[in-house]
């Protein structure tokens, strides 16, 4: 199933969400702008209560933004109720109907629109067979394993052949193994139907290896948008820069590492055990088989240091130097915790 | 082995008392009257004759006890899907978080807080042509109802009780359903109306079929409750008007103030019994009828 | 791009109003039959005469609800109920927990098959138990007595099912290290289970006192002097055939549902706790 035609752009510029009233008011969301184009696969990332969930029901009209606008192509949806937007949801539950068959869940949506029961029927077979689930049609939910449920609802999304995807933490509910395959298999639905996907999730592994953009969110704040490259090599804030990558980059306070105001980053495959550099005393060894951890104490902050397997190992409580190049050196406002070299 | 056993005595000191009553007042009783219902005694009980077994069939065949039967069956069937509908439908509009909600969700629990004793007096009144506005309200939107009063005239007599009964049994509906609708989970509206349900489809595809365990023992109650009205036609009709007696239940026709069999307890255990198995009967008929449609959300 | 933005909600704030309309409609005619109870209730004698159906508040006196104290007696019928209620309620807990415990604590044989007679017992209704526990409370004596309403309502199969739920729901452990400890089965329901069941003890305990205070068959059955009269049977004695005093029995019935409504405006929580225990799950 491929989607032709039409621009399917989603754009949410300057949106506001404030929940409650008076003193108990919470700013979920704080004046956000995101441009998702045609068949992106955006990842909004970031921590539990970051405001990423409450976005994406906006975009799919679940809630409406106490200030700003959503676009759909060229048209407002704000007012839109959600039926008429032409997204298709998928929720972290599957939120999937425990007395109807896996047929008649995958169908609803046809149903729902008024489709004739012999196409709804052929659409349903054909979208859940496309994910593999065939021989399940006349199932209930409830004898179904996590990963296919989590197909159903899937397929449910798909079988509408909607303009934009909206899938809340699909994979949270699944075991490590089964996650990394359905992430896999994510991509490769991304890919066959040349789809707009809006995909929110804690995960900063999910949003590298899936995304096309990432967007990272935290305190309903965006702290910034780019490729999965871009984030992870030039992040651009201090929350952005620890975000990303494990073990998450070592942010030094200000004149630790080097004489200067800055708050340095450098990630722990950067950091060269040397002749100079900034002093530091190994405390724990983790040997990991494929590479070895040094969790050293510089200065009272905590440093990370990754080595290859083969590399010298000093032993728990010798004083090292620790070294790394120009290039791998973020420098961040102490105050304002964002990137000084913009 | 052995150490279930030493357990015993503590078991045997904890179960007593209740064993003891309920072994007196219910399972005694039972047995008993099942044994009396083959008898035919005077007044005094002491004096009982063999009627053998086949009289419960003469009791279950008799006029009277049919007639009873019929009408508490129309009882039932007047009070117990227009009960359920009403319950659900109230449920259902109460089901919003919008403000001054808790206002309208006490008003529609608050017939909970009437006996059967207070919910009858109060239509009592109501109905009556002298002194209640109801007779004047539906003589008005339908004017083909006589004057007599609807309690004193035999074809809306049943109609009139059942009227009471709904409305007393309003607020245990309203109360049961509300706490069942809270139970489903909301994501299945949103996915719902993101798929583009619209109201209608949404009741019929996710309320209703999430409801149905609750709607099944809702309708038991009430079914069971039909069945067992006493004090609504002492208290209304007394089992008249006559010499119709439209509203003379299976209970009253046991208990009440004129009943037939009020003194020879072979007759009176008799009826009762088969009271019983029609009571047993119809909770299985519906946890048949119904479980079929039911799910049991895993 | 299928994007519909034919009005969706512009239609929500007319389809609010007509829920408000809607839901306004129908709380006023639940209530219509309690406000024309109380307005009836509060009509003077004479007024109850000249104007027996008007339902305007005005004129209102606490007169007939006086009249309607003094004729029926009530003071002595809620007495009498609220002393019947009491002790069946406080017995049922007491004999509820007991089985409860026995059930879900003690392990002793035959435990699967005496709970299974136990909730048989459920299944058999008042009106036919009544048969025959009306001769032998005459042949105890205990006709128009409080013993003979109290006694055949101690124990309830409902209410040691009930508590015997939440017992199950007490870790295992707990019991398990207390047994370790040295503590007893009757110290253990004291002090642990039966302060952890609090919640579900006072949905049970409303649900008792309700249903005792409501009772109208049983006591219709055994009681026939004025002494222990209950407030239920009571009621209608003042119905007195004379139509221009049906106000005293408007008057009667506010009287008598006054106490439980505000119990019921109190102990909400409980009361549906109670309803549910059996309907929610399935």
């Amino acid at each position: 199933m491929t989607y032709g035609g039409g621009v399917a752009q989603v754009r949410l510029e300057h949106i506001t969400k404030i929940f409650g009233e008076g003193a108990a008011a919470v700013t979920a969301v704080d004046d956000v702008s995101i441009a998702i184009d045609d068949h992106d696969f955006m990842i909004l990332l970031g921590p539990s209560g970051c405001g990423k969930s409450t976005l994406l029901r906006i975009v799919a009209g679940l809630e409406s933004p106490t200030h700003g606008e959503v676009f759909i192509g060229d048209t407002k949806v704000n007012d839109v109720a959600p039926k008429m937007r032409d997204v298709a949801m998928v929720f972290q539950s599957y939120a999937l109907y425990p007395h109807k068959t896996v047929q008649a869940n995958i169908e609803f949506p046809l149903k729902a629109r008024g489709e004739p029961k012999p196409d709804r029927s052929a659409k349903a077979k054909t979208a859940a067979e496309s994910l593999g689930l065939g021989a399940f049609l006349d199932r209930k939910p409830g004898q179904l394993s996590g990963g296919q449920r989590q197909r159903v609802a899937l397929a449910r999304a798909i079988v509408r052949q909607p303009a934009v995807f909206c899938m809340d933490e699909p994979l949270s509910n699944l075991d490590a193994k089964l996650r990394g395959e359905t992430r896999a298999e994510l991509v490769d639905l991304h890919h066959r139907l040349e789809a707009t996907i809006l995909y929110v999730t804690h995960d900063q592994v999910e949003a590298m290896t899936m995304g096309t953009h990432v967007a990272v969110m935290n305190e309903g704040q965006l702290q910034q948008i780019g490729t999965p490259q871009q984030v992870y090599s030039r992040p651009e804030t201090v929350f952005v820069a620890r975000f990303i990558g494990t073990p998450p980059m070592n942010v030094m306070p200000a004149g630790v590492f080097e004489r200067s105001d800055a708050l340095v980053g450098v990630r722990p495959e950067h950091l060269r055990v040397g002749a100079d550099g900034m002093a530091a005393t190994v405390r724990v060894v983790e040997q990991l088989g494929h590479e070895t951890l040094l969790i050293c104490d510089a200065d009272g902050a905590r440093v990370v240091v990754r080595q290859d397997a083969d590399a010298a190992v000093p032993s728990p409580g010798s004083a090292v130097h620790l070294d790394a190049a120009e290039l791998h050196r973020h420098r961040f406002d102490p105050v304002t915790e964002r990137r000084l070299d913009q | 082995m052995n150490r279930r056993v030493r357990e015993l005595p503590v078991a045997t000191a904890m179960l007593a008392p209740s064993a003891l009553i309920l072994g007196v007042f219910v399972v005694y009783p039972l047995v008993r009257a099942i044994q009396l219902g083959h008898l035919r005694c005077d007044a005094t009980g002491k004096r009982c004759r063999e009627g053998g077994w086949g009289q419960y069939i003469d009791v279950f065949r008799s006029n009277e006890f049919q007639h009873s039967l019929a009408n508490t069956g129309r009882l039932a069937l007047m009070t117990v899907p227009v009960g359920l509908a009403l319950g659900i439908g109230l449920a259902v509009l109460a089901d919003k978080q919008i403000r001054g909600i808790g206002f309208f969700r006490t008003v529609f629990s608050s017939t909970v807080a009437t006996s059967v004793a207070v919910a009858s007096l109060v239509w009592f009144v109501l109905l009556q042509p002298e002194v209640g506005v109801l007779p004047d309200l539906l003589h008005g939107l339908i004017p083909s109802l006589k004057q007599p009063g609807l309690l004193r005239d035999p074809g809306t007599a049943l109609p009139a009780v059942a009227l009471s009964s709904i409305w007393a049994s309003l607020g245990f509906t309203f109360i049961v359903i509300t706490a069942a609708l809270q139970s489903i989970p909301r994501e299945l509206y949103e996915s719902a109306l993101v798929d583009g349900a619209g109201g209608w489809m949404r009741f019929t595809n996710v309320t209703l079929p999430m409801l149905g365990p609750t709607i099944l023992f809702t309708s038991v109650v009430l079914t069971t409750r039909a069945f067992q009205a006493y004090g609504e036609i002492a208290l209304l009709t007394g089992g008249g008007p006559d010499p119709e007696r439209p509203t003379q239940t299976v209970p009253y026709l046991i208990y009440g103030q004129n009943s037939l069999v009020k003194n020879d307890i072979g007759l009176k255990s008799s009826a009762a019994v088969l009271l019983f198995f029609v009571l047993l009967v119809l909770a299985l008929v519906q946890f048949r009828g119904l479980d079929k449609r039911v799910h049991y959300a895993s | 791009m299928r994007v519909d933005t034919s009005p969706g909600t512009g239609l929500r704030g007319a389809r609010k109003a007509g829920r408000y309309a809607l839901l306004v409609l129908l709380a006023f005619v639940v209530l219509f039959p309690i406000y024309a109870t109380l307005m009836q209730a509060l009509k003077s004698g004479p007024d109850a005469i000249d104007h027996p159906k008007s339902l305007l508040p005005i004129n209102l006196t606490l007169d007939t609800l006086r009249a309607a104290w003094r004729i029926g007696d009530l003071g002595r019928l809620l007495l009498n109920s609220i002393v019947v209620a009491v002790a069946v309620t406080a017995g049922v807990i007491v004999t509820s927990l007991l089985a409860a415990y026995a059930f879900a604590f003690v392990d002793f044989p035959g435990r699967g098959a005496t709970f299974v007679v136990f909730l048989a017992t459920l299944l058999v209704p008042a009106e036919l138990t009544i048969v025959v526990n009306q001769r032998t409370i005459d042949s105890l004596g205990w006709f128009n007595s409080y013993q003979g309403l109290i006694v055949p309502l101690l124990a309830t199969t409902f209410g040691t099912f009930l508590v015997r739920q939440v017992f199950l729901t007490v870790p295992k452990d707990l019991r398990e290290a207390a047994a370790l400890d040295g503590v007893g089965h009757f110290r253990f329901l004291l002090e642990v289970a039966a302060p952890l069941s609090r919640p579900t003890l006072g949905a049970l305990g409303l649900f008792t006192f309700l249903g005792t205070w409501n009772q109208y068959l049983w006591p219709s059955t055994i009681i026939t002097d004025d002494d222990h009269r209950t407030i239920q049977i009571g009621l209608e004695r003042l119905k007195t055939g004379d139509i221009d005093k049906l106000n005293l029995v408007t008057a009667g019935t506010v009287i008598a549902a006054l106490p439980i409504f505000i119990m019921l405006i109190i102990f909400q929580r409980q009361l549906v706790r109670g309803l549910t225990a059996g309907a929610v799950k399935g």
